[in-house]
């Protein structure tokens, strides 16, 4: 069971889960925060439409095409 | 076929010269009807990079005096135009280059353009994007960037200015056909419809020369130059053949700009990849922290490109009437303002803000054949 944090929240998802499920699970769904201040989520689930980018450990990823492992940290704010 | 009188002017072409054009009519008291058929146009597809270029007179002539038209408007553009008078920096990335970029500063001080030679061993704090061993860089401060979409549509925001949606499918002299079957008239029609000139005027030298783009997230990067490669100047004017080079355009959002390539012979707009990749390595050669980022989309669009890489700018000369205003390649958001003022200095037999003769159409359609 992967234990990981999401914006500094410790959360523990079953095996196989992305972090686009995660980000439902344990957040607000959202992945980022937009230029003009909105909240965005992931869309399209298959890597194409770029709204789940996410910080993993710092660097810019798509949450929907990203599994979580045990330590990720995952922030939304960026 | 009776025509319907519109409008003082008529302009086709809602781009960035159209827009320019109908603004700079507008201005002088015309009325001014634009009609758009709302295709994937070069000023949405472009980088907006608004730079000064001397490779030889007219370039010079037409490049500079928009840039001052540019700083002028610039405060009074909308935020969302994303105006920023941000510098070019000039990479040099041998000796040879190294010469060149010297021999371009020398030009450049002379005609009256600020720049200056930045050492190989402070651009990385400068940028500290760049690799180590660039040999130095050109400096010009005030070239600047633009987003053009949102400066056409400010543009076109003028009680002067009609739009409207449909495409024009026949042109002849002052009168134009729209895919309606209704004929128009006005007293002059601006044609300013980018690589699609050619459907309205088979006669017109235009080839479309296609390029990519990426663009990132947005990240803390600290990129405030637009980084271009001198090798540029070289690859621009390969007339076949597929090549790269490296530009990068910091957007006030953080993103970042990654172009460009050029490819003739081809009108399909989608993105290739090979010729993406080969794009974004050769940029990563000059900035490797590049690899690090996300692109988050890439598409590709089409330059208007002329044998001599000059815009046609003028009255059509077998069809009076007719004022061209297209094939500015490359360039076209940067010169859109000087192409304004002289196409409306033309119209109206005013004196030419540069000189013209450069960028007369008749230097490929002939002279007049009317009195
Ligand atoms: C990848 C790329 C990067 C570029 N980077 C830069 C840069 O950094 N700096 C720079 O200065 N320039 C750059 N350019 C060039 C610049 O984008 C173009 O020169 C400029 O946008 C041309 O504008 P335009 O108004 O002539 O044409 P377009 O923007 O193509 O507009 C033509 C308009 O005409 C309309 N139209 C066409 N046919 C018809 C018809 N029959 N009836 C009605 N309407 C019609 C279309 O719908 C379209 O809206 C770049 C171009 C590309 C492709």
């Amino acid at each position: 069971m992967p234990d990981l944090h999401l914006d500094g929240r410790p959360l523990c998802v079953a095996p196989g889960t992305t972090v686009a499920a995660a980000l439902a699970l344990g957040g607000d769904g959202s992945s980022r925060t937009s230029i003009s201040g909105q909240r965005r989520a992931p869309l399209c689930g298959m890597g194409i439409c770029q709204e789940c980018r996410v910080s993993i450990d710092g660097v810019r990823r798509l949450a929907c095409q990203t599994l979580c492992q045990d330590g990720m940290q995952v922030e939304t704010q960026a | 076929m009776k025509p319907t009188r519109v409008a003082d002017v008529i302009v086709i072409g809602a781009g960035i010269i159209g827009a320019a054009c109908a603004r700079e009519l507008a201005r002088c008291g015309q009325q001014v009807l634009v009609i758009d058929a709302g295709l994937h146009s070069a000023t949405a597809a472009g980088m907006g990079h608004l730079l000064v270029l001397d490779d030889n007179q007219a370039e010079l002539d037409i490049s500079r005096y928009s840039l001052r038209r540019w700083r002028e408007l610039g405060p009074q553009l909308p935020d969302d135009c994303a105006y920023r008078s941000n510098g070019t920096l000039w990479l040099a990335a041998n000796e040879q280059e190294l010469a060149a970029a010297e021999a371009k500063s020398i030009n450049l001080r002379g005609e009256g353009i600020r720049c200056e030679m930045i050492p190989g061993h402070s651009l990385q704090e400068m940028e500290p994007i760049l690799r180590d061993g660039l040999h130095g860089a050109l400096r010009l401060p005030d070239d600047g960037i633009l987003y053009a979409p949102n400066t056409a549509r400010w543009m076109l925001d003028n009680p002067r200015i009609r739009q409207r949606r449909a495409r024009v499918t026949e042109l002849d002299g002052n009168r134009v056909r729209l895919d309606s079957g209704e004929w128009l008239s006005s007293e002059a029609v601006v044609l300013a419809n980018g690589i699609q000139a050619v459907d309205l005027c088979p006669e017109l030298p235009i080839a479309p020369k296609k390029g990519h783009l990426l663009i990132t997230d947005r990240y803390p990067h600290p990129v405030t130059h637009t980084i271009t490669e001198l090798s540029y100047l070289t690859s621009v004017h390969n007339s076949s053949g597929a090549s790269v080079a490296c530009n990068i355009q910091p957007r006030p959002t953080g993103q970042l700009f990654i172009g460009t390539s050029r490819q003739f012979d081809t009108l399909d707009p989608e993105v290739e990849g090979w010729l993406l990749a080969r794009m974004l390595k050769h940029a990563a050669s000059y900035a490797p922290g590049l690899a690090k980022l996300n692109g988050i989309r890439a598409w590709a669009g089409f330059r208007a490109a002329t044998p001599d890489g000059m815009p046609l700018i003028g009255e059509h000369p077998a069809q009076p009437g007719l004022w061209l205003a297209v094939g500015h390649e490359g360039l076209g958001v940067t010169t859109a303002p000087a192409t304004a003022d002289l196409l409306a200095a033309l119209l109206f037999n005013e004196a030419e803000p540069i000189p013209a003769a450069a960028y007369a159409p008749g230097r490929y359609l002939g002279e007049p054949t009317h009195a």
